[in-house]
């Protein structure tokens, strides 16, 4: 029996478990969910703290199921956390602008009525009326406007902390106490010194309110880049099930899945290609322009873009599992990370604000025992403008700030980084090792050069040979040499014995034949004569070939040359690198005169050769050891020691097939632009912070002073606080607008 | 008149500084596998001072109430932790404090502080 309806009514839904605190509520929650009519089965992975139920069930009636049991659950809806967020922050945008207008209107009638003298003086009855209404009006803005400054305040203080709150709800408040203070006792006070400060606090509260609104605004696009990733995800995929094509939600999508993918589609989740053929762009996630052929066999990564052609593959990582999944948590944790250069600013803001209020303390001292009279005046008119001046939002926002859009900048060119102390020491490298093989070279070797022995062999007979010696070999020398035979069609016959000879070749009999196949030292210590061959052994090592001897019955027979073609931009990236003051390294366990001619090809300033795998590490420990800050750029899986030694470890992958987790940067393009990409946006974003700190000490240092009075001995002037709250609000706007300067950053 | 106004300033000042940065806020200890609610509202964590065991699974768990986008994130820098809280869901970050010492905590800028304090033994 079939239901008509549009969608399976068997569906899976995910829990979030929150309060699951030992294992054994394992069982009890999938009970309690198994208990629930229309559930087919619950399974809770304790270490995820989620639960996954099938069946025809409303997600309440699980949530509530779960909740009778003691527990807390919420449905879990990945891609809803990002609007949720979007629409929190709209919501307080808008009541920040409430806010602004309220206090700022009812700022500017009392602004007016205290400027141009329009009500009657506090002598009169009616004059006491009409500044108690001010009060009152002012009260408002405090409450309304300013309301949670002074909660903030109260539940700083009470944890013995203070923060911008404190300030600003010490400053205005000090303001409003005593002009209501001067309302209601007006004889309290000589006449000199009975001002009002109603429109000064009010004034200040709608200053900082817009300065906050700004800033909220100018901070959502600091995140665009986490934004756009997020974006990539798809909701939907077309998946096979009973041998019918159906849409599902991308959270339904399981691993073996069968998944359709039609031309200009996205790829929902990470897959192998089973059926089918086309071209995707995965310049989204790699900064690789040119989309990349898939065929069966090939991976593919959810979020990317089909082009023209369409294909079938199998779903193998999906959820939280996707390289797209993994690259935005990293991203994030990245944007959340802090590189040494901004831990000053955040020693100094720790002690920032009580420092403030004892300044405040002494400035009020000063003022009243040196001050010129009306002492009460001046006193309260400094104080107000130092409480309210000091910034320490613009100090706490200078590094991280940059470092959010600097990462997210870094991320848009395929760069990731993990590390916020690696996006600093990325711009102050002095050397850069780049390993030779997958790095500067394609890593896949292939045959290039084929020379017989006149008369003892032709070229395919040696090929024939060779390919066949080597059909069961894994080594990439090997492999190269049987994949040109297969791609020539030429015929292998089995093996009769086979050898290996580690590290110099193999032994075997082929076809009736004693057969030698590998370096020069095997030929040396097997007694072969190679005069015929040496010229031409001699030449394809200086092309950069890597060469491979052959002897046939005690004779040499020929010689093949094999080579790890450059990647066609390695010369380029490498010319950059070294534009940049770098001194660029090649690391390679190749012989000196194959080595020399990669360096060559790719001008990098020197190059180590014959480094065993092992001894890497041990080469980058020497050059740091000498002075430098050195990066080590490598494939992430053999270099890892030698990249964890660096003082930043680059692990360069292929297409988005790579580890991403292995290195401080990781480079998703397969290309050596990625590091100089690195460098130079390490390089702006620091500057960026350098601004930003620089701007932030200096406004702080300068600004409290002045707003003290330091100024008024010599020129009369004192800061109005009014003035003073305006440039405090600018302050933190200033800093973030100089922040979004890096996104139009081009490395 | 003089003298006094001297002698509250002298001592506002010595308030100032003994509050905010001798005395320490009462603090909340957990202890293996429970969680800890931290309250995110108005410019402070609540309790902002924190007691775990050192290698013992902790979870943190953050109510964020405040909206303002300098209540978002809270990081760890000594830990290596960060997490990206909501406004309105709790938020549990489950970790496990490896080295005893202590560790502070904070947002963004810096604003709301908070400190972890791992403790190498429990008391059973």
């Amino acid at each position: 029996m079939k239901e008509k309806t549009g969608t399976d009514p068997k569906t899976t839904r995910r829990l979030h478990l929150l309060d699951m605190s030992c294992a054994g509520c394992v069982d009890t929650v999938e009970k309690t969910l198994r208990s629930v009519p229309g559930v087919s089965d619950a399974q809770v992975n304790f270490a995820e703290k989620t639960a996954t139920v099938t069946g025809d069930v409303s997600p309440d009636a699980l949530v509530k199921a779960v909740g009778k049991a003691g527990y807390t659950a919420s449905l879990l809806e990945d891609e809803g956390t990002e609007s949720d967020k979007e629409n929190a922050e709209l919501s307080h945008y808008r009541k920040l602008l409430r806010q602004t207008v309220v206090s700022g209107v009812i700022s500017v009638i009392i602004f007016a009525v205290s400027m141009f003298d329009m009500l009657p003086s506090l002598d009169s009855p009616a004059g006491r009326i009409s500044w108690g209404v001010v009060s009152l009006l002012t009260l408002f803005v405090l409450a309304y406007g300013g309301g949670r400054f002074f909660t903030g305040a109260l539940k700083s203080f009470r944890n013995h902390n203070a923060n911008m709150d404190t300030l600003i709800a010490v400053g205005t408040g000090v303001a409003w106490v005593y002009s209501s203070f001067v309302v209601l006792f007006p004889d309290s006070v000589a006449g000199i010194a009975r001002h009002f400060y109603f429109e000064t606090a009010a004034l200040i509260i709608a200053f900082i309110n817009l300065g906050s609104a700004l800033e909220m605004r100018a901070r959502g696009k600091t995140s665009q880049a986490i934004k756009r990733l997020i974006g990539l995800q798809p909701r939907t995929a077309r998946v096979v099930r009973a041998g019918q094509e159906v849409d599902v939600p991308i959270g339904l999508v399981v691993v073996g899945d069968i998944v359709r993918v039609r031309p200009g589609e996205k790829i929902p989740v990470d897959g192998e290609v089973t059926d089918g053929s086309s071209h995707v762009d995965e310049s989204m996630l790699t900064g690789e322009p040119i989309p990349v052929e898939k065929k069966k066999g090939d991976n593919v990564v959810g979020g990317t873009i089909n082009k023209a052609g369409s294909f079938f593959f199998r779903a193998g990582r999906i959820g939280k599992d996707t390289a797209l999944a993994r690259i935005i948590d990293m991203v994030r944790k990245a944007q959340n990370a802090k590189p040494e250069i901004g831990r000053l600013a955040d020693r100094v803001s720790g002690v920032f604000v009580p420092s403030v209020l004892i300044i405040a303390v002494i400035t009020m001292l000063a003022w009243f025992n040196f001050g010129p009279a009306p002492r009460i005046t001046y006193m309260l008119v400094t104080t107000m403008a130092v409480l309210i001046i000091a910034c320490p939002c613009a100090l706490g926002l200078a590094t991280p700030i940059s470092v959010m859009v600097g990462v997210g900048k870094a991320a848009e060119y395929g760069v990731l980084i993990r590390k916020g102390d690696a996006l600093q020491q990325a711009g102050q490298l002095t050397t850069i090792v780049l390993d030779k093989t997958g790095t500067i070279t394609e890593g896949k070797p292939v045959l290039t050069s084929v020379e017989p022995v006149p008369g003892v062999l032709g070229g395919d007979e040696l090929l024939a040979l060779a390919a066949g010696v080597e059909s069961g070999s894994e080594h990439p020398l090997a492999e190269a040499i049987v994949e040109a035979a297969k791609v020539k069609n030429i015929e292998m016959k089995p093996v009769e014995s086979f050898e290996a000879l580690s590290g110099h070749g193999v032994r075997a009999v082929y076809g009736g034949n004693a057969v030698l196949l590998g370096n020069r030292k095997l030929m040396d210590d097997n007694g072969i004569d190679t005069g015929s061959i040496n010229e031409a052994a001699e030449r394809l090592s200086k092309k950069g070939q890597t060469v491979v001897f052959a002897a046939l019955n005690g004779t040499a027979a020929g010689v093949l040359g094999v080579s790890d073609p450059v990647k066609p931009d390695s010369r380029e990236a490498v010319e950059r690198l070294r534009k940049q003051g770098i001194k660029v390294i090649m690391l390679t366990g190749d012989n000196r005169v194959t080595a020399q001619s990669v360096a060559e090809q790719v001008g990098v300033d020197d190059f180590i050769a014959e480094v065993l795998p092992e001894d890497k590490a041990r080469e980058i420990t020497r050059l740091r050891e000498g002075g430098e800050k050195v990066g080590m750029v490598g494939d992430g899986i053999n270099d890892a020691p030698a990249l964890a030694g660096a003082d930043v470890g680059f692990a360069i992958g292929t297409g988005t097939d790579v580890a991403i987790e292995s290195a401080d940067i990781t480079l998703m393009r397969g290309s050596l632009h990625g590091v100089a990409d690195a460098v130079s946006i390490s390089k702006a974003t620091l500057g960026n912070i350098k601004e930003n700190l620089l701007g932030a000490f200096a406004y702080n240092t300068l600004a409290i002073p002045v707003a003290a009075g330091i100024l008024f001995p010599f020129t009369g002037l004192l800061l109005n606080p009014v003035i003073a709250g305006a440039a405090m609000a600018l302050s933190s706007v200033t800093v973030v607008t100089n922040a979004n300067r890096l996104r139009w950053f081009k490395p | 008149m003089n003298i006094a106004v001297n002698i509250l300033g002298i001592v506002m000042a010595a308030f100032i500084m003994w509050w905010f940065w001798l005395s320490k806020p009462r603090s909340v200890a957990g202890a293996e596998g429970d969680v800890i609610s931290v309250l995110v509202d108005g410019g402070v964590y609540t309790p902002s001072l924190l007691h775990v065991p050192a290698g013992k699974p902790v979870t943190l768990r953050f109510l964020r109430k405040d909206p303002s986008p300098c209540a978002e994130k809270v990081i760890f820098s000594g830990l290596d932790i960060s997490a990206d809280l909501p406004v309105g869901k709790p938020y549990d970050l489950s970790f496990i404090p490896g080295k005893a010492g202590e560790y502070d905590f904070a947002c963004q800028m810096a604003m709301y502080r908070g400190r972890l304090i791992v403790e190498e033994e429990t008391k059973s």
